[in-house]
């Protein structure tokens, strides 16, 4: 059993540098005809693009002949109107050189630069608004609906989902034909009890911690796993995008404040234990330090994953960029080990979220805890 | 900064939330609960066991020194039982030694009786006959002593000298 | 005027340099201290290392908001 986990462990790490391994081979045409700076651009452009959400689904790309395989992704716009169809609209082709998708009479295109979707008419120009701002200087900002796309973040996530509920449905259900762990039962009962025993209940309260348990084990699998996925060569990048960390950050804040006891609101608006011109400074420090918290929360795990990524992508666009097999041979070394690096990095960004947030909704459960509560 | 807000999608933030908060739900129902309970059920279910355990143990132990102190009791009872008979039988040996002992005695004083009136009767018989000896010894001394006047003379004298020196 | 803004580029980036090195520092020091405590009180190492973590994080945290102030 433990041999097959090393194994596994091996594979997995070994997987990105193998794919990346095949997209450089692909270049190799390309490069006799581009400048250094042409090729740091592209490279950077590369780099860039991995970690940025997108329309469709994007498997493998052949530049030489300039083919994307992949799937296309539901898109829904709201724009006076609800605009839904697929991401292949977008695809450039005869007839429509500018990737310009129509919908409704209302066209629409992806801005290169971002992969956002913006407004445009039918020759693909960017639609424009001028409005004036607190200076009654005019500003030009460029038009874009509002865009509830199903993207590769979502269907990721969606993904994800759904393999967590089927896995721990059958974790569930593995206890029904007796109490002992079986099959993969095995393998994620230390794990929830590690965060019961060893997170929740040294934070909150051997009496507080039950209340908390379901959102606490559904936030540590659920960065968890997508930061593994993120480490599949698919290029998934969902906990290194801001609105996702943003998202279960704003879950944190919630959870902490709406179950907050007396003492939680008394240490941020009448702190005890200290005389009464130092209560009235404290207040705005504290209500600075709500906020703050888990605004730390959200920026501490999205810039730790996109860092990852950023790290892994630039590693192997350096593969790449030499041409010398021994360089080759010694950066394709080191990706490996940042990638056995972001293994652990994505266990323990999952488990600093989970554990930072139980500490918060220690401070809020906290009853007569003075000491403890800050 | 701006760059972190240029990136914010809220059509991620929003699908994002809600699929959060589907497993959420789901993830409560059909799997956290029944897994805690199961582990919570399976915890109590183990103290319970170590808690008969040791119940058990302790019964054991009570047993044990029941039995132990059974045996003693049987033990003792014995030991006595055993010095019982014992002092019974040397109770009985010594009563029939001092019966026998008695019993030498009153032979022995009854010999000694026997003996010493024998003894009495022998030396009284002695004494009359050794008298009779005596007389008749001093009577044939008498007879010779008397025979001539001298002699009746001076044993006159010398019986007077006796009396006068008296 | 454009070597005004190619300045305050530079003075951003070295300032972010400079918060880089303290959080280096200050995560050093935490995990040095950390093998220090560790070393004397081997039984408490759970409770160490959940300490570390948490400390070094918050500083982390600090080092992220220099990098996306630039």
């Amino acid at each position: 059993m433990n041999k097959l986990w090393k194994i596994l462990l091996v594979a997995v790490a070994l997987i990105p540098a193998v794919s990346f391994a095949k997209h450089s081979t692909e270049g190799e045409a390309h490069k006799a005809e581009l400048t250094k700076e042409e090729h740091r651009k592209l490279n950077t452009e590369y780099v860039k693009h991995h970690t940025l959400d997108s329309h469709d689904f994007g498997l493998f790309t052949n530049e030489e002949t300039g083919t994307h395989i992949g799937f296309p992704l539901p898109v829904i716009l709201w724009d006076d109107g609800l605009h839904v169809f697929m991401s292949s609209a977008f695809h450039a082709e005869e007839g429509n050189e500018h990737g310009v998708a129509e919908s409704k009479g209302n066209y629409y295109l992806i801005g290169h630069h971002d992969g956002k979707i913006y407004s445009c008419d039918e020759h693909g120009t960017i639609l424009e608004d001028v409005s004036e701002d607190a200076d009654g200087k005019e500003v030009v900002s460029e038009i874009k609906p509002l865009d509830l796309s199903i993207t590769k973040n979502v269907f990721s996530t969606l993904l994800i989902c759904l393999l967590m509920f089927f896995l721990f449905r059958s974790v569930a259900k593995s206890y029904k034909t007796g109490l002992a762990p079986t099959g993969v039962a095995k393998f994620f009962e230390p794990i929830i009890l590690f965060i019961r025993d060893d997170i929740a209940i040294p934070n909150i309260g051997e009496k507080a911690h039950k209340k908390y348990m379901v959102y606490l084990l559904t936030v540590f699998f659920f960065i968890w796993f997508l930061n593994l996925a993120g480490m599949t060569p698919l290029g998934i990048n969902v906990t290194g995008n801001i609105a996702v960390t943003a998202g279960l950050a704003i879950f944190t804040f919630l959870i902490t404040n709406f179950s907050a006891k007396k003492d939680y609101w008394m240490h941020i608006f009448w702190m005890p234990g200290v005389p009464v011109p130092m209560k009235i400074m404290l207040i705005p420090i504290e209500l600075v330090g709500m906020i703050v918290k888990p605004f730390a929360l959200m920026i501490r795990l999205y810039a730790n994953m996109l860092a990852g990524h950023i790290v892994l992508g630039s590693l192997i666009a350096v593969v790449v960029y030499f041409d010398s097999y021994l360089a080759k041979g010694a950066f394709v070394g080191l990706t490996f080990f940042m990638n056995i690096i972001e293994l652990l990095v994505a266990a323990l960004q999952a488990y600093i979220f989970t554990m930072l947030t139980a500490l918060y909704f220690g401070s809020a459960a906290a009853e007569h805890a003075h000491e403890e509560a800050h | 900064m701006d760059k972190l807000l240029e990136q914010f999608s809220f059509g991620l933030f929003f699908w994002q939330a809600l699929l959060f908060i589907g497993l959420l739900l789901l993830l409560r129902k059909f799997a956290w609960k029944p897994i805690l309970g199961a582990v919570n059920e399976r915890e109590e279910k183990i103290s319970e066991s170590l808690d008969l355990a040791e119940k058990t143990k302790q019964e054991m132990q009570a047993l044990q020194t029941q039995n132990e102190n059974l045996l003693k009791e049987a033990r003792a009872e014995r030991d006595s039982m055993i010095k019982d008979a014992k002092e019974i039988a040397s109770k009985m040996v010594e009563d029939a030694k001092g019966k026998a002992k008695e019993e030498a005695e009153k032979v022995m004083v009854s010999a000694h009786e026997s003996i010493n009136s024998e003894k009495a009767a022998a030396i009284s018989e002695l004494k009359t006959q050794v008298a009779a000896f005596s007389i008749e010894i001093a009577e044939r001394l008498v007879r010779s002593e008397l025979s001539a006047a001298d002699k009746q003379k001076a044993l006159a004298d010398k019986l007077a000298e006796d009396i006068n020196l008296n | 005027m454009e070597s005004v803004e190619i300045m305050a580029g530079a003075v951003k980036l070295i300032g972010a340099g400079l918060v880089v090195i303290g959080v280096g520092v200050g995560i050093g020091r935490i995990g040095g201290s950390a093998m220090d405590a560790i070393a004397r009180q081997p039984d408490a190492t759970n409770k160490i290392q959940t300490a570390m973590l948490i400390a070094a994080a918050l500083i982390e945290g600090i080092g992220f908001a220099a990098l996306f102030a630039v």
